[in-house]
């Protein structure tokens, strides 16, 4: 199948991340998806296909109700992290398969201040998992980037240097929460969280909501926006061995990540290469997540961030830039938006479209990769 | 069934033996010998059902590791913010069974180091009753 067959992103929407008191997720929702209804030039009732949802802020398809009772079927997606990709999978699955022309995907949520707090039972664990001071996320981050440095000689100034980036790009991203640069030593110097990770390291739950219009074939050629093509989407879950948040064991054989293999599939779906890739959204949860997704999704080899970081090539300026937007450690962490996010900033930046962060580089090929518990990730790769 | 142990433990079916030398109560499949802990009725790795207790050894080597320095909230966690201390956290690689995560009773650091020899204790579980639960400590090298 060509490109041109296929499913390309015709609309953007974004209602900003950050804090927004009064506002209700369904609302950022419906902003959202007005919006990318405007950017591709249609209206609702042009929508035949519809898939979204949140982690804590309701049903997605109650949008409707704002936006126009017009039959259209939508799908209700809630799954954790995976909420964006799921929904995005599901629509690409009905446009390639000519169950629909033109789809809307919307993500949103809004969470309270503080981490995460998860509890033992929604999880398939016992209480004493919980009680003994176990079950963080944070924990569980901070551990796998301390195996990770110790096998691939990366440094804390690595982990500083990604969340100083990030809070770069964030302050050029007026859609971004966090819009204040730190420098690497401003970085290092917040408060230690759970070592090797500082304060500044860590993204927080936040609130925001992202749409995406999809159309295929011709009639995305019919539309008023150059088309970005969704080459693919892969997904996918855990296998056992994998070294995944809330495991009071771990077997010592070790299997590859959900987003190793979800990368893998993206990009031999694609048929292109990971080293075609011009630019790059990746989860960065914490500046650790960044560093080893750089790896698991094959943009470098195991070992080779640590060069290539602090040579500033993942920099707006460099040859492969990462969470151009600022990624979750800038835009905050509302789970069900943050993986629309990244591709709503690859269809920008392959567009031309992204203003004072547009990438230096060629912009021809983009990438994303959305990771969270308890082991699932959702890759894609667009091109122009 | 349970044996009678000298301590009271934070969950059932969790921890055996005594209070000086605990063990793990893990378990171990017997189509394809994956250990895993705490026990588990089935293989997560071979899907069998053909599943066996197992205790666990007590000495392993620190994989990986972090210091806990903020109070986790509650619920879940029991303790209470009046008695928090950061603690360590770690995954113990017991050799040819399973790597197991739990707290260490070192919060220093400097004091943790991958590969480190590390040896199952209890310790006071956080909350107020008297309950115990496990932990790891340093131990001598070749000890």
């Amino acid at each position: 199948m060509s490109p041109n067959d296929g499913v390309a992103v015709v609309g953007l929407g974004i209602h900003p991340f950050g804090r927004h008191p009064g506002v209700s997720g369904l609302e950022m929702a419906a902003v959202a998806a007005r919006a990318a209804l405007a950017d591709a030039g249609i209206g609702w009732a042009q929508v035949d296909f519809a898939a979204g949802g949140s982690d804590a802020a309701g049903n997605a398809d109650t949008t409707v109700s704002v936006l126009g009772l017009t039959g259209v079927p939508f799908i209700n997606v809630r799954n954790g992290c995976a909420t964006g990709g799921s929904a995005l999978t599901t629509a690409h699955a009905m446009l390639s398969a000519g169950s629909a022309e033109i789809a809307l995907v919307v993500g949103f949520d809004k969470h309270p201040p503080g981490a995460f707090n998860p509890l033992p039972e929604d999880w398939g664990l016992d209480s004493w998992y919980g009680e003994t001071g176990l079950m963080l996320t944070t924990q569980f981050f901070a551990m796998k980037i301390q195996r990770y440095m110790a096998e691939h000689a990366i440094s804390q100034s690595t982990l500083a240097k990604v969340a100083s980036k990030a809070f770069d790009n964030g302050a050029r991203n007026a859609n971004a929460w966090r819009r204040r640069p730190l420098s690497e030593d401003e970085v290092l110097a917040s408060k230690m969280v759970n070592h090797p990770l500082t304060q500044y390291m860590f993204c927080s739950p936040g609130e925001g909501a992202v749409a995406l219009v999809l159309a295929r074939g011709e009639r995305a050629k019919s539309l008023a926006r150059t088309p970005i093509h969704l080459r693919s989407v892969a997904f996918r879950t855990r296998r056992f061995g994998s070294f995944e948040v809330f495991s009071p064991s771990i077997p010592i054989e070790s299997a590859p990540s959900p987003t190793t293999e979800a990368a893998a599939a993206a990009f031999e779906q694609a048929g292109i290469g990971p080293r075609d890739v011009d630019v790059a959204q990746l989860q960065d949860t914490e500046s650790g997540a960044e560093v080893m997704h750089l790896a698991e999704t094959g943009l470098c080899e195991h070992g080779e961030q640590e060069s290539l970081i602090q040579s500033g090539a993942t920099r707006l300026d460099g040859r492969l830039p990462v969470n151009t937007d600022g990624g979750c450690l800038a835009n905050g962490e509302p789970i069900g938006a943050s993986g629309l996010r990244q591709v709503h900033e690859v269809v920008l930046q392959l567009r031309g479209e992204a203003g004072e962060r547009q990438i230096a580089g060629p912009h021809r090929v983009g990438f994303t990769q959305v990771y969270g518990a308890p082991g699932v990730s959702a890759c894609t790769v667009l091109s122009r | 069934m349970p044996e009678q142990t000298d301590f009271v433990a934070v969950a059932d079916g969790l921890i055996a033996g005594t209070a000086d030398a605990p063990q793990l109560i893990g378990s171990r499949c017997r189509s394809c010998g994956v250990v895993a802990f705490p026990r588990q009725a089935s293989c997560a790795a071979c899907t069998s059902r053909d599943v066996e207790e197992r205790r666990l050894g007590r000495r392993g080597t620190l994989w990986t590791w972090t210091i806990q320095c903020f109070e986790p909230k509650s619920p879940p966690y029991a303790g209470t913010a009046e008695e928090f201390e950061p603690y360590g956290v770690g995954y113990v690689e017991l050799p040819g069974e399973v790597r197991v995560e739990a707290r260490l009773t070192e919060a220093d650091p400097a004091q943790l180091r991958i590969g480190m020899a590390m040896e199952l204790v209890l310790v006071p579980a956080p909350g107020d009753g008297a309950a115990m639960t496990f932990a790891f400590r340093p131990a001598e090298e070749g000890e």
